[in-house]
């Protein structure tokens, strides 16, 4: 299997036709899980994911009274591959849910001053799933582009005078949003480039990088996954094809 | 009487007591497992997908006469009408995953499957009440979707009884707020026999006797939503 896809990508195209830097077609979906406070399905080529965002009233950490807290969980479901087993997040999707939160938390996408009810006592709390409905590979673009849109989908709910959440009403109110960190992950398959593998290119990735762009050109958070090395030379060309490929993806939003 | 006290005598939603929500179902949503379906009642959405047969593990759990159905049901996180649903397993879950399996497993013969599972995983991106139901019905396509021969369609609805009126499809406001009891059903509609029952609330020998019969009719009227979804995709005479 990996000769016959080496061979295609030597020439300079993939198994399933397309270019090595292009990506499958690209959708957002918004508000598809209305108990959500925001929700998005984004499906790229085959792979679907669903994100949906969750609002609590939460005390502060210590050390950030006056912000707001984030968590971001990502479920590779058993019912999305073969591959996925049940039980506590395995290794990727800890991984998953670690890049997500590193790219939207350094890409400061969040205001979280103004998540601030109460200094020292009382703020919003948001909490981000990510769910993988079927895995045909590239889960962590998805699963990025996804919990983003979900951000940008999210109405507070009401709250009484008590300070209780009202869950059933939401306000026309959205997240104070500042930025559009967009992931794009780079593969290196015997020293060529690919975006948006397949899931049955992704068994024969050497090595990868993810890296989260922001509109203005310039990157947020990287993540390198896989044994093979890289020169930094690859590095820097990678964030350049990233850098152009996310506004692609945020076209997309 | 409801829970507050009042006569419950018309719906939130402006149904009919014997109305069921509008349905739509579709077959083949998950292209990697090997059979998969979606079933939609009201704003419950169920998932559901089937990976096997394959081997078991643990070894141990293997039984040499036949192969095993194991079922597997999650809430998404942000599913629930509340605040965040806790993944992982909960005891809620672990108990509706096993009564799922016992709903399903009396149309389906895994003699042939020595030592194998069969996994049916169930997950839900909004719920509105009715999620096991959901579940089974969605389930049962993917089942169908699969391959595996089976003797009947299961299909399950949830039904309720509030102030001596028995109610079809109860959504979450009529199970939380309105204090309905709550009869899941699961059925074979062709045979009419249950394969799945439980009941949550007071309710008399006679309003269950009603609940049961209603429940009969409505398991009929799913099951045909659940076959044409299945013909809509295999009618076409292409697969996935």
């Amino acid at each position: 299997m990996k000769n016959q896809i080496l061979k295609y990508v030597d020439k300079g195209f993939r198994y399933d036709g397309r270019g090595l830097l292009d990506f499958r077609s690209v959708s957002v979906e918004y508000g598809v899980a209305p108990t959500a406070e925001g929700s998005a399905r984004v499906v790229i080529g085959d792979t679907i994911v669903l994100a949906g965002v969750k609002l609590s009233i939460e005390a502060p950490y210590p050390d950030t009274p006056n912000k707001g807290n984030l968590m971001v969980n990502a479920e590779l479901l058993p019912l999305s591959s073969p591959d996925f087993e049940p039980g506590p997040p395995g290794d990727f999707a800890n991984e998953v849910a670690r890049v997500v939160d590193r790219s939207i938390r350094e890409g400061k996408t969040v205001d979280f001053e103004k998540l601030c009810i109460t200094e020292g006592e009382k703020v919003w709390s948001v909490a981000i799933d990510v769910v993988s409905v079927n895995d045909a590979g590239n889960i962590l673009d998805a699963c990025a582009l996804a919990a983003l849109a979900a951000l940008k989908d999210t109405k507070f709910p009401e709250v009484d005078v008590k300070g209780i959440v009202k869950y059933d009403a939401k306000t026309s109110k959205s997240l104070p949003l500042m930025a559009e960190p967009v992931l794009v992950t780079i593969s290196f398959v015997n020293g060529k480039v690919l975006l948006d593998t397949a899931f049955d290119e992704e068994k024969d990735v050497d090595s990868r990088l993810s890296i989260a762009c922001l509109a203005d050109g310039s990157i947020c958070a990287m993540q390198k996954g896989g044994v093979a090395p890289i020169t930094s030379e690859q590095v820097l060309s990678s964030v350049n094809i990233a850098v152009e490929k996310s506004e692609l993806l945020r076209s997309k939003l | 009487m409801t829970k507050s006290g009042e006569k419950y005598t018309k719906r939130v939603d402006g149904r009919g007591f014997k109305d069921v929500r509008p349905m739509s179902a579709k077959v083949g949503i998950v292209k990697r497992a090997d059979g998969s379906a979606m079933f939609k009642i009201g704003d419950t959405v169920a998932y559901a997908a089937v990976y096997g047969p394959r081997e078991l593990h643990p070894k141990f759990m293997q039984d040499p006469s036949t192969g095993v159905l194991r079922c597997s049901y999650a809430m998404m996180p942000f599913s629930g009408h509340g605040s965040r649903v806790r993944p992982g397993t909960s005891r809620r879950a672990k108990e509706i995953s096993m009564i799922m399996a016992n709903a399903l497993m009396p149309v389906l013969d895994l003699k042939m499957y020595a030592n194998s599972v069969v996994d049916v995983f169930v997950s839900l991106p909004q719920t509105d009440a009715g999620t096991r139901c959901a579940g089974i019905c969605a389930a049962s396509m993917a089942l169908a979707d699969a391959g595996f021969e089976m003797k009947d369609m299961v299909a399950a609805v949830s039904v309720g009884v509030a102030d001596k009126t028995v109610l079809a499809d109860i959504n979450a406001h009529e199970d939380c707020d309105i204090g309905a009891s709550d009869i899941p059903v699961a059925m074979l509609p062709q045979s009419g026999k249950i394969s799945l029952l439980q009941l949550d609330g007071v309710v008399s020998k006679e309003k269950l006797s009603e609940a049961l019969d209603l429940a009969k009719e409505l398991c009929t009227k799913i099951s045909e939503v659940q076959r044409n979804a299945l013909k809509e995709k295999y009618s076409s005479g292409v697969s996935q």
